[in-house]
Formats: C-alpha cells, structure tokens, sequence
C-alpha cells in the first residue's frame, strides 16, 4: 500500500516530463516559447545556491503568513460562528473584501510599508488566505446541533469548556479542508509580492530576474521549484489532519 | 428526587407572533419513579424536557426538584435524546466519560474509567470501549448515549424518544437494558415517547397530554410492577391499558385539528 503511494506518483511524474518533452521537440518550440524538462536542469544547477536561499525565503515566509492568517481565519470564524450579530455584519464585508483581487492589493501594500519586504509579503499572505479558513470555522461552529451543546449545558458547562471539548474539534475536518486550499493561495500571495518588489528575494524574485535577462528555462525552472514547495507544504497539512483529524476518515 | 411542576405555561415568541406550547401543564413525578409522557406530535413534549433540565425557563409557573424551584441547569440532570450525539473523535469510554469532566473535575481518571466500565459491562458494550462510535450500529451508539446520561450518577434522568430511529427488535433490547439499569442505579426518570408499548413496558405511570397548547389530560398507572418481560406486553391487561392509551392520543389529536 505504501510502496504504491509512492510510485504510483513518481511514475505519472514522469510520464507528464516525457509527454512534455516530446510535445515541445515535436512542434519545435524555441525555449522563449516553452522550456522543455531537458532544459530545466542546467537553469537550476547555474543558479543552484540561489534556489536554495530564495527557496527558503518564499517557504518561511509563506508559512508564517499561513500560520498567522490561521490565528485571523479563526478569530473571525469563532465570532461570527457563536454570535449572529456578528456574522451578519461581517460576512458583507469579508466577502467583498476577498472579492478584490489581491494582485491589485500588492502594490498598495509595498508602498505603504515601503522597504519591510519580509513584513508585505506576510501581509498579503495572511490577506489572501484567511477567508477560506474563517468561512470554514464559522460555517462549523454555527452548524453545530443543539444537542451536542445540550448534553454539556445542562451540567452546567460553561462556554469555553464547550467550544474546547465539543465545537472545536468537531470542526476540525471543516478546518483542514479550507487550511489546505489556503496553503496553495499563500504561494499566490508570497510570490505575487516577491515580484512586484524591487530588491525584495524570494523565488518571486529569481522570476523577476529571469524575466528581466531574457532567461526563460530560470521561469520555468522557478515554477517548478515553486511546484515542488506547494507540493511539500499541502503534504505538511496532510500530515497534520492526519494527526488531528484523523478520526474523520472512514474505512 | 420528586420532580414537579407547577401550573406551568410556556410559549415560543415567532416572527409569526406567539406559539403557546405548555398550558397550565401541572404533573408530578415522586422520587425513583419511571414517568413516560405521550402525546401527539409537536405538542410541546421536548419543552418540557428542557424545562426539567433548566436549560429553559417557564414563562409562569414553576418547575421544582425536590422542592427547589429550578433556575439554571445543575449537574445532577442526565440526558439522552433520539440523536445519540455521540463524540466522533472519542473512543466509547471517553464518550462516556464527558459529563465527569464537567461536573467531577477532581476524582482521577481511574476511577471515571471504572464508573464507566461498569455502565458499559450492564448494557454489554464492555468489549467495544476502544471502538470509535463509527464503528458502531445505531442501537449500540444509542447504549453508549445511555451510559453517558447515567455516568455521573444523575438524580434525574431525561429520556427524549431515544429508541425513536431504532428499529423493531433493537428496540426491545434496548427497552429490557433499560430496565437493567433501572433496577441497578437509582434515579427518577422522565421519557418523552411516541411508543405507547414502549411507554408502558418501561413506566411506572404514563402521561398523556393534550394536543398543543398541551396540558395534562390523562394518567395512567401501569400495574406490570417491578419483574417485567417482553411476554407481558401481549396479556389482556396490557392489551386494555394501551387501547385506553390509544383513545386518549386520538382525543388529544382531534383538540389539535380543531
């Protein structure tokens, strides 16, 4: 079971890298048009040193911005999942906020905090992805059935104690549902900013830099390297639900 | 504990105005007694359950615990309701164990896993305790519900048609585990049923009330004393009792399309 978890990937991996080989020798598309997985390898071992810091940058960046938008994701969520009130008010809002795109919100960002790379681009990580994670959370809270609050009020629970014994875990697999989509909108976030700012580091920039010298197996070669660290990230939350959640899964 | 309530009244404010559910309802139950409580649907029956267990308020009137006028909940109330609502993410024991973390903070955890093993040994879930409730039928997650209302020795025990979505035969098990427990802890207990059988193979008495807004309209003794069997549903005596029960529903159900 294991084994074929492991190969089952590695082999449609590398039937997508021979298809895409052969789909670019076979129209005969110049390298500015589409680099082919032959042309990759070099990009990335010219640059390799810089992969590896720049790689490292995007990824701790990127996490710290997840892991803050889940401390916002989940103070909106549990205000508006216990009070009505509040979820009236706010929903509006938020969803008109997550409306805009958050492409045209990067260039507010890095003039307003102008030379705090590191600071705008956990900025707009945590803009980017807390929506999924809130809606989640207030979504789970406020669907709970009465009886399962019942059975603990009428001990004479108080409220905390229900929302950390019963409301909270039970709205975990909502929780890591919405985590999951709000990993792979944090890269969004990360690399949009990386881009937009000048001196800034990070994969984004090493983008930048290939666009600016013409250098288009380094796009490429950013993408997947961008790829595989998305890929790492949503295994990391996996990993987590796994543990958390686990009892959600059924056999 | 003696159980009663008072010329209570109760109504739910919708946007549609006032829904009147409880009317001048009065009843009492006496201390170790087994009241089953009928009627016809949506006339208020599970208010009443929430009203006993303080997690309500009557409008007027008063709801009273030996004695003591009831004003907010206490943790000597146990509840199971035909949703067995149980944890997903506990195992059976730790499902059980829940009402002893909020009301027993202080005894260790051995000793809430031996009141709980002793209540999963009398209803037969003693191998299953590791199981996650998933694993489970419906009838054994429903077990496990009753262990859970009776784990910290409650006073009053609140039934809310908790054999409601089982099935024929699970039913009769679980009437006759009931029955066990009854005879094994010691409490005073009120069932709100849709089952007149039911109602009469478990009661002491069974109360039938009005349609809504529901009142008291009938008390029936039930005389099948303390050594009861399935076979003692099918003997002539039972057979009158629940054709006098079935009379009093189609009375309270003709106030109701009025």
């Amino acid at each position: 079971m294991n084994y074929n978890k492991i190969t089952i990937p590695l082999i449609s991996l590398l039937i997508f890298c021979l298809f895409w080989e052969w789909i670019v020798w076979f129209n005969g598309w110049p390298n500015y048009k589409m680099a082919s997985p032959s042309d990759l390898w070099p990009a990335f071992w010219k640059f390799r040193w810089l992969f590896l810091s720049y790689g490292w940058d995007t990824l701790w960046r990127t996490v710290v911005g997840l892991s803050l938008s889940i401390v916002v994701g989940l103070g909106f969520g549990v205000i508006m999942g216990f009070s009505k009130t509040m979820r009236i008010a706010l929903y509006p809002l938020l969803v008109g906020f997550n409306a805009i795109p958050k492409a045209t919100v990067v260039p507010v960002i890095a003039l307003m905090f102008v030379g705090f790379h590191d600071m705008n681009t956990i900025l707009i990580v945590i803009l980017i992805s807390f929506f999924p994670i809130a809606v989640s959370i207030s979504i789970g809270l406020s669907t709970l059935e009465p009886e399962y609050k019942d059975i603990l009020l009428s001990l004479g629970a108080t409220k905390f104690e229900i929302f950390y014994k019963i409301a909270l875990p039970k709205t975990l697999p909502e929780f890591f549902g919405a985590l999951k989509v709000a990993a792979t909108l944090a890269f969004i976030g990360t690399n949009l900013m990386e881009i937009i700012e000048p001196h800034g580091k990070g994969l984004g920039h090493l983008f930048d830099s290939g666009k600016i010298s013409a250098d288009y197996p380094l796009m490429f070669a950013v993408l997947i390297a961008l790829a595989l660290l998305g890929i790492f990230l949503y295994y990391i939350v996996i990993m987590f639900e796994s543990i958390f959640a686990g009892w959600a899964e059924r056999n | 504990m003696h159980i009663e309530l008072r010329n209570v009244s109760h109504e739910f404010n919708l946007e549609t105005g006032s829904l009147p559910v409880l009317k001048d309802l009065s009843f009492s139950v006496p201390k170790g007694r087994f009241t089953a409580i009928v009627g016809p649907s949506g006339c208020g029956k599970s208010t009443i359950t929430r009203l006993v267990s303080g997690l309500l308020k009557p409008k007027k009137g008063e709801v009273l615990i030996s004695k003591e006028v009831i004003k907010s909940p206490r943790s000597t109330v146990g509840m199971a309701f035909q949703n067995p609502v149980l944890l997903e993410w506990r195992n059976i024991l730790d499902n059980v164990i829940l009402p002893l973390e909020i009301v027993s903070k202080n005894i260790s955890r051995e000793t809430k896993m031996k009141r709980a093993r002793e209540l999963l040994k009398l209803v037969g879930l003693a191998e299953f305790e590791k199981s996650k409730p998933s694993e489970l039928s419906g009838g054994m997650k429903q077990r496990a519900s009753l262990c859970r209302s009776l784990v910290h020795k409650p006073e009053v025990l609140i039934l809310d048609e908790p054999f409601g979505a089982l099935d024929a035969f699970t039913r009769e098990d679980l009437w006759q585990t009931m029955l066990t427990l009854k005879k094994q802890e010691s409490f005073t207990c009120i069932l709100i049923t849709h089952d007149l059988r039911e109602a009469i193979f478990l009661a002491d008495e069974v109360l039938v009330l009005s349609g809504r807004p529901a009142s008291l309209q009938f008390q029936l003794d039930v005389k099948l004393g303390d050594d009861r069997k399935l076979d003692d549903l099918y003997t002539n005596e039972t057979t009158k009792s629940l054709a006098i029960l079935r009379k009093q529903i189609e009375i309270s159900q003709k106030k109701i399309m009025l």
